[in-house]
């Protein structure tokens, strides 16, 4: 089944064309890696499908089961079951990991017209989350990313993902700023929450390390703001050892 | 505090953004007066919501080794305006902890001065204001450390947060030191809130107003740390702001 579909997107930043006629299709089960040299838009394919101010969308559609992304809010957009995990998540002084997350659920269970979580229900599930990351609970109790380290931070986004549970996620280079560990434990995190009939991933990365972890069922190309080669698994370990300009070319 | 009969104008730097109009049917004000005998401590909280204009005088004599803990909210949906004059005797202690959240067309403000009479006292004014619409909110602060003060050590952090680029904050503290070997230090900024973190929370599924309150209640709760009612003034602190997002 389709999850997400995107047409010939166009976005721009800055009146910079960025993406420049991008498709994919993404089924429900599926893990899909987008890989490409710095510059490519592979960042900016995340934050407009997110919905982030300054990304504007200039032409093309993308759907998430069948509903049309670009009418939703960002928020409206999380409620729906899509999760972005940043690049460079942001701190923000002053407020907890756990108020800011109880918050976050109840917001969107309320959106989809479910019962709110409980203060007991909320933090039995955190800390089943944090202990996949094998995050100490303690640290979600710490202001939302403040004083974290890169690792940290990225452990802190999969354990949000895993409480938030969406649809589908588009990780932009979780692996980036990770020790040889903290890259297992994120990689087994992404596969326990994520690969699951229902559910889908695109992993934004560089290389290959993270998908000895989490699997890729397509690997896709992206350069000049589109997607130039599709290809299995295989084709991650062509880039790592001929480069992307052989590749593709 | 003595206070002129006449109403004053712009001319008056103390009511150099008052709204003035609404003032006239508040004039003239009563000064409260608060004595707090030496080495004792009192303590006074100042909540003004609702929807008629409201503004006050306070004048705060602290003799030696007396302490004082201020603390005011501006709420509600009308003018707003509290004075205060603060005289510190030998060794006193002064807090002022405030805050401001305004909307529409309101205009609040808040004006000290805060004198180191003599030597020894400490002041510390932390003021900080929302201001969403078209609302003004105006904090004036002086401090001033008469000659022979020494040992002075007076702060004033001073925070303004603009929701929309239609609110206006001004913020001027002034020191006049007539003393040497005293410690004076103040920090005063205006900005926005973060569109990156408002994007991030957004993506978690925080609507914009639920997340703009989430990230500005540790900004206004700075004002009411230690306050012996910290949790009754955060909470009407939390409510006045809802109703300006």
């Amino acid at each position: 089944m389709t999850m997400l579909k995107i047409e010939n997107l166009q976005a721009t930043v800055a009146d910079k064309p960025i993406l420049k006629g991008l498709s994919l299709t993404i089924n429900a089960g599926e893990i899909h890696a987008i890989m490409g040299p710095n510059g490519a838009g592979k960042s900016t394919l995340g934050y407009t499908l997110g919905g982030r101010p300054g990304y504007e969308v200039t032409g093309g559609s993308a759907t998430l089961d069948g509903t049309d992304l670009f009418e939703l809010e960002p928020h409206e957009r999380a409620a729906a079951g899509l999760f972005l995990g940043f690049q460079y998540p942001v701190e923000i002084p002053g407020v907890s990991f756990v108020q800011f997350l109880r918050e976050s659920a109840n917001a969107q269970r309320k959106a989809r017209g479910e019962a709110p979580l409980s203060g007991g229900e909320f933090l039995k599930l955190a800390k089943e989350k944090a202990a996949l990351l094998r995050m100490d609970m303690e640290m979600l109790k710490r202001p939302v990313n403040v004083g974290f380290s890169g690792g940290e931070k990225k452990r802190a986004e999969m354990v949000q993902m895993g409480i938030l549970d969406p649809k589908i996620a588009i990780l932009d280079e979780t692996d980036s700023g990770l020790d040889i560990d903290a890259l297992r434990i994120c990689g087994e995190g992404i596969n326990a929450i994520m690969r699951k009939p229902d559910k889908a991933v695109l992993l934004i990365t560089h290389y290959q390390r993270l998908l000895d972890y989490v699997k890729p069922d397509f690997v896709h190309v992206l350069a000049g703001g589109r997607i130039v080669r599709t290809g299995g698994p295989e084709l991650a370990l062509e880039l790592e050892e001929q480069g992307y300009e052989a590749v593709a070319a | 505090m003595k206070q002129a009969l006449t109403l004053p104008t712009r001319k008056d730097e103390a009511y150099r953004y008052a709204d003035l109009a609404a003032l006239e049917t508040l004039w003239p004000l009563p000064v409260q007066d608060i004595r707090v005998a030496a080495g004792e401590q009192g303590a006074l909280a100042v909540v003004l919501d609702g929807a008629n204009d409201a503004a006050r005088d306070i004048a705060i004599t602290l003799e030696d080794g007396a302490e004082f803990d201020l603390r005011l909210l501006h709420a509600g949906s009308a003018y707003r305006r509290i004075a205060v004059s603060v005289s510190l005797g030998k060794g006193a202690k002064f807090h002022l902890g405030a805050a401001q959240i305004a909307g529409g067309d309101q205009t609040v403000e808040i004006v000290t001065e805060v004198t180191h009479a003599e030597p020894d006292a400490v002041s510390s004014q932390v003021v900080r204001s929302v201001l969403g619409g078209k609302s003004t909110g105006t904090y004036l602060g002086k401090v001033v450390v008469a000659r022979g003060a020494i040992g002075t050590d007076g702060s004033q952090s001073i925070r303004a947060m603009l929701l929309d680029r239609t609110a206006t904050a001004n913020a001027r503290p002034e020191l006049e030191i007539y003393a040497d070997d005293v410690k004076c230090a103040h920090g005063c900024a205006v900005g926005e809130l973060d569109p990156q973190g408002l994007f991030y929370l957004a993506q978690r599924g925080l609507p914009p107003a639920l997340a703009k309150k989430l990230m500005l209640q540790a900004f206004i709760a700075e004002a009411f740390v230690g306050a012996a009612d910290e949790e009754a003034l955060t909470d009407a602190a939390l409510k006045a702001l809802e109703a300006v997002l």
